[in-house]
């Protein structure tokens, strides 16, 4: 036997990079654009689509959802009741359940997704600061929910996920009042990691700040039009 | 927990270019802003090895410091804590010169006798 040095010179995640390119020539074709939505288990995805993606159908925006979830389908459940369509995917096939979303799962999802009759898709993806940044599914904008409930820390603690969004959404605002927490902080924290983000300050609950939000993601969706 | 996929990845890659020989030796180059702890990575890459040619590999993690440049003043400087803003200009325009890295840079496998007279150095 005799060793070989064999130069590779290749990205590790190659393989789901060429995947997420499939799934983006599919949105593409559709014409359809795609953000991938992250934050910590709790800060309020869900909640905040409820929020906000009723009025999108009066800024002529066509919106779906496909939700990452490792078990259950409460989230897509709360999604349908808005008359929009929603797909669950689950990620516990296999030992445990995945934390992500990976190009490869979404793209086992993509049948099931309506692409022609939608100009938005939120990818809600499982709640985790780390992993999801990893992982391109062939989005064309990613974004980030989090809350006043967590520290202002969290931007220095998870550099790469904050990093990865072009929008932070700093939800819980409502709450305020009743906590120690120096929201300015955050922001400049979250300023400091990636100077390019827009932040917006929401409360899901009572609805102030969404409208920024609804805005935002009809900007978002217009992008597919403009670059056909 | 990432470490886990990051693994998997690496093995799939690996033995992509391993082409069913035994491998001995991998190594990395990864940035520090991939946030890899590299202890975690060798126990899973232990685990998800396991049963295939990349059992018993060795891995070598050589850590690529993250580098920034400053877009507007083109002053180059490497971090060592997630600030990415100009010392000089200020919040502005910032690229990431290294630091991202999660490349497989190469890997030594066990070749026949008379393979290895051909393989390239």
């Amino acid at each position: 036997m005799h060793r070989t040095k064999v130069r590779v010179v290749e990205d590790a995640l190659d393989a789901n990079n060429t995947i997420a390119g499939a799934n983006r020539s599919d949105f593409d074709r559709a014409g359809v654009t795609v953000v991938n939505l992250m934050s910590a288990p709790g800060a309020g995805k869900t909640t905040l689509l409820e929020r906000s993606l009723d009025g999108l159908a009066d800024a002529g925006v066509r919106v779906g959802v496909l939700e990452g979830d490792v078990a259950g389908s409460f989230d897509a459940d709360r999604i349908s009741v808005l008359h929009i369509p929603v797909v669950q995917l689950n990620t516990d096939n296999g030992f445990g359940g995945e934390c992500h979303l990976d190009a490869n799962m979404v793209r086992s999802a993509l049948p099931a997704v309506p692409l022609d009759d939608i100009d938005l898709l939120l990818v809600e993806n499982v709640g985790n600061l780390v992993c999801p940044a990893e992982f391109r599914i062939g989005e064309d904008a990613k974004m980030m929910v989090c809350s006043v409930t967590e520290g202002e820390d969290k931007p220095l603690k998870y550099p790469l996920m904050f990093r990865s969004c072009e929008l932070v959404v700093i939800n819980k605002i409502d709450l305020l009042e009743h906590l120690d927490f120096d929201i300015d902080r955050l922001e400049a924290n979250i300023l400091q990691v990636n100077p390019d983000a827009t932040v917006m300050r929401v409360s899901a609950k009572t609805g102030e700040g969404v409208d920024a939000f609804r805005e935002w993601m009809a900007s978002v969706s217009a992008r597919a039009g403009a670059a056909a | 927990m990432h470490e886990f996929d990051l693994s998997s990845a690496i093995v799939a890659t690996v033995r992509k270019h391993a082409e069913g020989r035994q491998v001995t030796h991998v190594t990395l180059r990864i940035g520090r802003l991939r946030q890899v702890v590299k202890d975690t990575l060798e126990f899973y890459f232990a685990i998800v090895g396991k049963d295939t040619n990349c059992e018993g590999a060795s891995l070598e993690i050589i850590d690529v410091p993250a580098a920034l440049r400053c877009t507007n003043c083109k002053k180059e400087w490497e971090i060592e804590i997630p600030a990415f803003i100009c010392p000089d200009c200020g919040p502005g325009a910032v690229e990431v010169m290294t630091g991202e890295e999660f490349m497989v840079e190469s890997i030594e496998v066990e070749d026949e006798e008379d393979a290895a007279c051909t393989a390239p150095r």
